[in-house]
C-alpha cells in the first residue's frame, strides 16, 4: 500500500457510511462557520437593512452602492484629491506583512535556542515570556504611546510594525519551539557528521522541516496585525496612516451606525486575509521528514 | 557677478513666496463622518490661512486620545466636541478659554447654547449647533397630535391594522428617558452633583415608562434603524427622536416635527436634554491667534448656512434664517430643552441610570428598588479616591525583598557556578539576544509602566501614590457583600467559567474537525479548510457585532431560526430575550466566542498532525490496534505537547477576551456577564477615568493567570515520557 504522508489516524479506505458522515459533519460545521459572514455579505449588498430578519441571508434589493462608497472613498484636502481607501488598504497590508516577517525572523532563532540548548536563565526567560501574554493589552496602550513618542515613531507604519512584531514574538516563540522540539535531533546530527556547522544544519535541515509551523506562525502574526484595532487607533493620528480596522470602526458612530458601509468595508478587509490563508495552507502539508532517518 | 546677484534675489523672492507654505499646519479633530464631514470640508475650503489638517476620530476613542495627546503637544489645536464634556476636559487641562472680543461675540448665540459652554463664568467653547429630541409625526397616518403622551399610547387599537406600535421611543437610554423624567421634575443630576434619579417622583416616571411598554405602545426593544424602517413604511405614526433621524426620511414619507407632548399624570410638558456641539481650543491652539480665527470661521453664519443644508439640526446662532419645517420645530423645542450638565460627575450618571431603568423595564425589580440601587452604584463610583499614602512602608518591604533575593542569587551563583554557566551559554545567547531586547523594550516595559499605575490614584497633577489601597478595595469588594453584583469575586467566578467552558468547546470542536480533515481519502479537503477558517479571518469586532445583531429578539437570525424550528416541530416557543437574563446572555457570548475560536485550534491541530509519522501508525496497525486505539494511544499523545502551549495561550486569551463580552452582551443584564477585563475597562473609561484602579485589576488578572498556568504546567510531565515512545518504536 502506498505510504501515505498525510498523517492522522486512518490509513485505510473508509467505508461509504464514514465518508457520508464525515462530509455531513463538515458541511454542518461550514454552515455554522459561514452563516454570520453571509449575513454581513448580504447586508453589504442590500440597499436597506430589512426590518424583519429573514432566515436566509439573501440581499434585499441588491446594490453595489455601499461597496463603491467604501472602496472608492476619496479625500479632498488642500493638496488635492487622493484615493484614501487605497492608501489605508496599503497601510494595513504593509504593516501586517512586515509584522509577520519581522516577528518570525526574531522568533525563529530564539525558539531554536529554547528547543536545543540549555542555557542560563532559560527557564526564567520562558516564564517571563508566558507572563507577558497574561496582561490585558488595554493596560499597555498608553505607555506604548509614550515610548513611541520618545522614539519619534508615533504616527508611522514603522512604529506600528515595531509594536505588533514585539507583541507577536512571544506567541511565535512558543509555537516554533514546539515545532522544533518535534523535529528529531538526529537530522541535525547527521548533517553535522557530514561536515556542516550547527548553524548550517539549522538553516538547511531544521528550517525546511519546520516550514509548516513557520507558515502558520507567520500567518497568525499577519492576521493579528491586520485585525488589530486598539493600538492602531491610539498610535496613529493621521487619516493617511490609518489601517483598515480603524477606518471600519469609524462607520459605527454613537447614534447612527452605517451598518451597510461597515459591512461592505468588512468584506473588503477580509478578502486579502482569506486569500493569504488559501496560499499558505498548502505549506501545512509539505515538508515532512520523507526519508529522514530510519532506525 | 550680475548673474549671481540675480540668482540671490530670485532665491530670496522664492523664499518669501514659499513662506506661507511653511506656516505650521493647524490640527483640527472632530468625530464626523459622511455628510457632516463633507460639510466641514466645504466650510474649510473658504479658509485662507495656514493649511488645516483634519482628523476624524471615532467617538469612543475621542476623549482618551485627547487626554493622551494634548499634554504631549501631539494633540489638535482645536477640536469639535459636545459641550457637556467640558467639565471633564477642563479637569484634565485640555482647554484654553475662549475670550470675548475678536474671536467671539456672545450676543449672537442662543441663551441655552451659551449657558452650555460657560462654566464658572468663563466661556470654554464656541457653540455650533444644538440637538434635542422632538416628536416626528407621519401626517398621512395622524391628522392631529394628542396633547398627552398617554393619549398617544391609547391610540393603540384605533389605528389601521398595519400599524405595529403607535410610538417609537427608547426609554432604556437615559438620554431619551430624561425627557419623560423632566415632566415629573426629575433631573438625573442636580447642581450639587447629587444623583437625583431616585425618589417617589422618579419611581412614578419609571412606572410610566413601564406602562408604555406593557401597553405595547412602544416596542420593547428596537434600535434607531428599525424604528426608522417602521416610520418610513407607515407602521408607526409617531417617533420621538432627534434631527439625525430626518436624514433617511427624505421623500419617503410625509411628516412634520412637533414639540414633545405633555404628560397627563403631572400635566407638565416633556423637556428633552440639549446637547450643544461646539468648537474648543486646546492650550497650544489657544496661543495662536490664527487658530482663534479659524474657530470663528467654523462658528460663523456662513458656516451655519452650509450646515443647515445637511438637515434640520438648528444652529446655535440666533441670526441664521431657518427654513420652514423641521429645523424651526427643533429650534423651538430647544428653547425649553435642558442642557446636559457639564460637570465631571455627569459621566458617571449614564451607566447606573441605564442599568436601573433597564432593570425596571425587564420587571426584574420594582422601580423603587432598582432606582435606589442606581444611586448606590453612582455613589460608589464617585467615592473620593484614596489619599496619598507614604511610600516608605512599601519601599522598606521592596527593599527587604530585594536584599533577600540578592543574597539568595549570590549564593545560587556560587553554588551553581553561574560564571561558568554564563560562558557556556554564550553561543545560545547569540540566538536570543535580539528577541530579548525587542520584547524587553516594547512588551515588558509598557506592561511594567502600566502595572505601576496600580499604586497610584488620580490623574495628572492629582496623581498620588496610594500604596495597596486599590488592591484592598478590590479584594474586599469595595465594602459590599462579597458576591454582590460588580464585586470582584462574582466577576472572577464568571470569568473562570467563561474561560473553561470556551476552551473546552474550542479544543473539542477544533481537534475533531482537524482529525476529519486529515483523513487522506477525504475529497474537497482544501475547500473545507479554507471555509472553516473564515471565522478567524474576519476581524473579531465585525463578527461580534454581527452576532449581537443575530441574537436580537425580534429581528435577529437566531430568533428567526428558533421560530422556524418551533413551528416545524410543533412547539410554541416564545421569542427569547437573549440579553435579559444571565444564562441566555452568557450563552450568546459563548456561542460567539466558540465560533471565533475553534478555527485556531483546528489549524494548530492540523499542523501538529503533520508530525505524526505514518510509519508509527503503520506499525501500530500491524500490531492490531483499532482506529480508536490508534487515535487514543498514538496520535493524541504525540500531538499533545504541540497543542499544550496553544491551549494554555488560548485559555489566557479567552480569559482576557474583551471584544466579545463588550460588544455582544455589553455586560447585560446589569453587568453580570462582564468578565474581569471588561470590568477593568469600565473603571478606566466610564467611571471617572480611574486608571489606577483599572491597573490594579490588570495586575490581579496577571497574578491569577500566572498562578493558574503554573498549576496547568505541572501536567505536561507525562507527555515527555510518551515523546520517547515513537523513538523506541522506530529503533525497534
Amino acid at each position: 500500500m502506498k505510504a501515505d504522508l498525510t498523517h492522522g489516524v486512518a490509513t485505510e479506505r473508509p467505508s461509504l457510511f464514514e465518508s457520508i458522515a464525515s462530509h455531513f459533519v463538515l458541511v454542518l460545521a461550514v454552515a455554522f462557520a459561514l452563516y454570520p459572514v453571509l449575513w454581513v455579505v448580504s447586508l453589504a449588498f442590500s440597499t436597506t437593512r430589512p426590518a424583519g430578519g429573514g432566515l436566509l441571508p439573501i440581499p434585499h434589493e441588491p446594490t453595489l452602492a455601499h461597496l463603491e462608497a467604501v472602496v472608492l472613498a476619496k479625500r479632498t484636502t488642500v493638496d488635492g484629491t487622493s484615493w484614501i481607501f487605497g492608501r489605508q488598504l496599503a497601510n494595513s497590508l504593509i504593516v501586517s506583512l512586515a509584522t509577520a516577517a519581522v516577528g518570525v525572523v526574531i522568533a525563529i532563532p530564539t525558539a531554536y535556542a529554547l528547543a536545543r540548548f540549555q542555557f542560563l536563565g532559560k527557564e526564567r526567560g520562558v516564564r517571563a515570556l508566558l507572563a507577558t501574554q497574561m496582561f490585558p493589552t488595554v493596560a499597555s496602550a498608553i505607555p506604548l504611546y509614550l515610548i513611541l513618542n520618545a522614539l519619534h515613531l508615533l504616527n508611522t507604519r514603522t512604529g506600528l510594525v515595531v509594536c505588533y512584531a514585539s507583541t507577536s514574538v512571544p506567541f511565535a516563540i512558543f509555537q516554533l519551539r514546539a515545532a522544533f522540539e518535534a523535529i528529531p535531533v538526529d537530522l541535525e546530527e547527521a548533517a553535522m557528521v557530514d561536515g556542516a556547522t550547527r548553524f548550517e544544519a539549522f538553516l538547511r535541515v531544521v528550517l525546511p522541516a519546520a516550514r509548516p509551523a513557520i507558515a502558520v506562525t507567520a500567518l497568525f502574526a499577519f492576521m493579528s496585525a491586520y485585525n488589530e484595532f486598539i493600538l492602531a487607533a491610539t498610535l496613529l493620528g493621521k487619516e493617511e496612516m490609518f489601517t483598515l480596522p480603524v477606518v471600519l470602526k469609524r462607520f459605527i458612530g454613537e447614534y447612527n451606525a452605517d451598518w451597510s458601509k461597515f459591512a461592505a468595508g468588512a468584506i473588503v478587509v477580509s478578502v486579502p486575509v482569506m486569500a493569504l490563508f488559501y496560499v499558505a495552507q498548502r505549506h501545512l502539508v509539505a515538508g515532512l521528514t520523507s526519508g529522514g532517518v530510519k532506525g | 557677478m550680475i548673474s549671481r546677484i540675480y540668482a540671490a534675489v530670485l532665491a530670496l523672492l522664492a523664499l518669501l513666496i514659499a513662506a506661507p507654505a511653511w506656516a505650521a499646519p493647524i490640527r483640527l479633530w472632530h468625530g464626523y463622518r459622511g455628510d457632516e464631514e463633507k460639510a466641514l470640508e466645504e466650510i474649510l475650503s473658504r479658509w485662507k490661512g495656514a493649511p488645516v489638517e483634519l482628523l476624524s476620530i471615532p467617538f469612543d476613542a475621542y476623549d482618551s486620545k485627547l487626554a493622551a495627546a494634548i499634554p504631549l503637544g501631539e494633540g489638535p489645536d482645536l477640536f469639535i466636541a459636545e459641550a457637556h464634556h467640558l467639565g471633564n476636559y477642563r479637569a484634565r487641562k485640555l482647554l484654553a478659554p475662549v475670550t470675548t472680543g475678536d474671536a467671539f461675540d456672545a450676543g449672537v448665540f442662543s441663551p441655552q447654547a451659551l449657558a452650555a459652554v460657560t462654566m464658572d463664568g468663563v466661556v470654554w467653547g464656541v457653540p455650533l449647533s444644538q440637538k434635542c429630541l422632538a416628536l416626528y409625526v407621519n401626517t398621512d397616518l395622524a391628522r392631529e397630535i394628542p396633547e398627552y403622551l398617554e393619549g398617544i399610547a391609547e391610540l393603540r387599537g384605533k389605528l389601521p391594522a398595519r400599524v405595529l406600535y403607535p410610538l417609537g421611543y427608547e426609554p432604556r437610554q437615559l438620554y431619551s428617558l430624561a425627557a419623560l423624567l423632566s415632566a415629573f421634575d426629575v433631573r438625573p443630576l442636580d447642581e450639587h452633583d447629587n444623583y437625583t434619579f431616585v425618589g417617589p417622583h422618579a419611581d412614578r416616571a419609571a412606572e410610566l415608562a413601564l406602562w408604555l411598554v406593557e401597553q405595547r405602545a412602544i416596542p420593547e426593544d428596537a434600535d434607531t434603524a428599525q424604528i426608522g424602517n417602521l416610520f418610513r413604511s407607515g407602521q408607526m405614526p409617531f417617533v420621538i427622536s432627534g434631527p439625525w433621524f430626518a436624514a433617511d426620511l427624505q421623500g419617503k414619507v410625509r411628516y412634520r416635527v412637533a414639540p414633545l407632548p405633555k404628560v397627563r399624570a403631572t400635566g407638565k410638558p416633556m423637556r428633552p436634554l440639549l446637547t450643544v456641539e461646539s468648537v474648543m481650543l486646546s492650550p497650544q491652539g489657544g496661543a495662536r491667534p490664527e487658530v482663534r480665527e479659524l474657530a470663528r470661521l467654523i462658528a460663523s453664519a456662513e458656516a451655519a448656512a452650509v450646515r443647515a443644508r445637511l438637515g434640520p439640526t438648528p444652529s446655535a446662532r440666533t441670526d441664521v434664517e431657518l427654513p420652514e419645517g423641521p429645523a424651526r420645530a427643533f429650534a423651538e423645542q430647544a428653547r425649553t430643552a435642558i442642557p446636559v450638565p457639564a460637570s465631571v460627575a455627569m459621566d458617571s450618571v449614564w451607566e447606573p441610570a441605564n442599568q436601573a431603568i433597564r432593570k425596571v423595564l425587564r420587571r426584574d425589580a420594582p422601580a423603587a428598588v432598582a432606582l435606589a440601587e442606581g444611586k448606590r452604584r453612582f455613589d460608589d463610583v464617585r467615592r473620593p479616591l484614596p489619599d496619598a499614602a507614604s511610600p516608605i512602608p512599601l519601599a522598606l518591604i521592596v527593599g527587604a525583598i530585594g536584599v533577600y533575593f540578592a543574597l539568595r542569587w549570590l549564593r545560587l551563583a556560587r553554588e551553581e557556578r553561574w560564571g561558568e554557566g554564563l560562558r557556556r551559554s554564550l553561543p545560545a545567547y547569540r540566538y536570543v539576544a535580539h528577541a530579548v531586547v525587542a520584547v524587553g523594550l516594547l512588551v515588558i516595559a509598557p506592561l511594567a509602566m502600566g502595572a505601576l499605575t496600580a499604586f497610584t490614584a488620580g490623574n495628572d497633577e492629582a496623581r498620588r501614590y496610594v500604596g495597596l489601597a486599590h488592591f484592598v478595595a478590590i479584594l474586599t469588594a469595595r465594602g459590599g457583600p462579597l458576591l454582590a453584583s460588580g464585586s470582584f469575586y462574582l466577576v472572577l467566578l464568571v470569568t473562570v467559567a467563561w474561560a473553561v467552558i470556551n476552551v473546552f468547546f474550542h479544543v473539542v470542536i477544533g481537534v475533531a474537525l482537524a482529525l476529519l480533515l486529515s483523513r487522506p481519502t477525504l475529497r474537497l479537503k482544501a475547500i473545507y479548510r479554507v471555509l472553516l477558517i473564515v471565522p478567524w479571518a474576519v476581524p473579531s469586532y465585525i463578527t461580534a457585532l454581527t452576532w449581537k445583531g443575530m441574537f436580537d429578539r425580534q429581528f435577529g437570525a437566531v430568533s428567526a431560526l428558533i421560530a422556524w424550528l418551533s413551528k416545524a416541530l410543533g412547539l410554541h416557543m416564545e421569542p427569547i430575550a437573549w440579553f435579559s437574563s444571565f444564562s441566555t446572555a452568557f450563552t450568546a457570548n459563548l456561542a460567539t466566542n466558540v465560533w471565533l475560536g475553534f478555527p485556531f485550534m483546528m489549524v494548530v491541530t492540523l499542523g501538529a498532525l503533520t508530525a505524526v509519522p505514518a510509519d508509527v501508525l503503520e506499525a501500530a496497525k500491524v500490531d492490531g490496534a483499532t482506529r480508536w486505539q490508534r487515535l487514543r494511544l498514538v496520535t493524541l499523545p504525540i500531538i499533545q505537547p504541540t497543542l499544550a502551549p496553544s491551549v494554555t495561550l488560548g485559555t489566557i486569551w479567552t480569559f482576557n477576551m474583551f471584544n466579545v463580552v463588550f460588544l455582544v452582551s455589553g455586560g447585560d443584564p446589569d453587568g453580570t456577564t462582564d468578565i474581569l477585563v471588561s470590568e477593568a475597562y469600565r473603571w478606566a473609561f466610564t467611571r471617572q477615568n480611574q486608571y489606577g484602579y483599572a491597573a490594579a485589576y490588570a495586575v490581579l488578572i496577571f497574578l491569577l493567570l500566572s498562578f493558574a498556568t503554573r498549576l496547568m504546567n505541572r501536567s505536561p510531565e507525562p507527555a515527555k515520557a510518551s515523546k520517547s515512545a515513537p523513538a523506541t518504536t522506530e529503533a525497534a
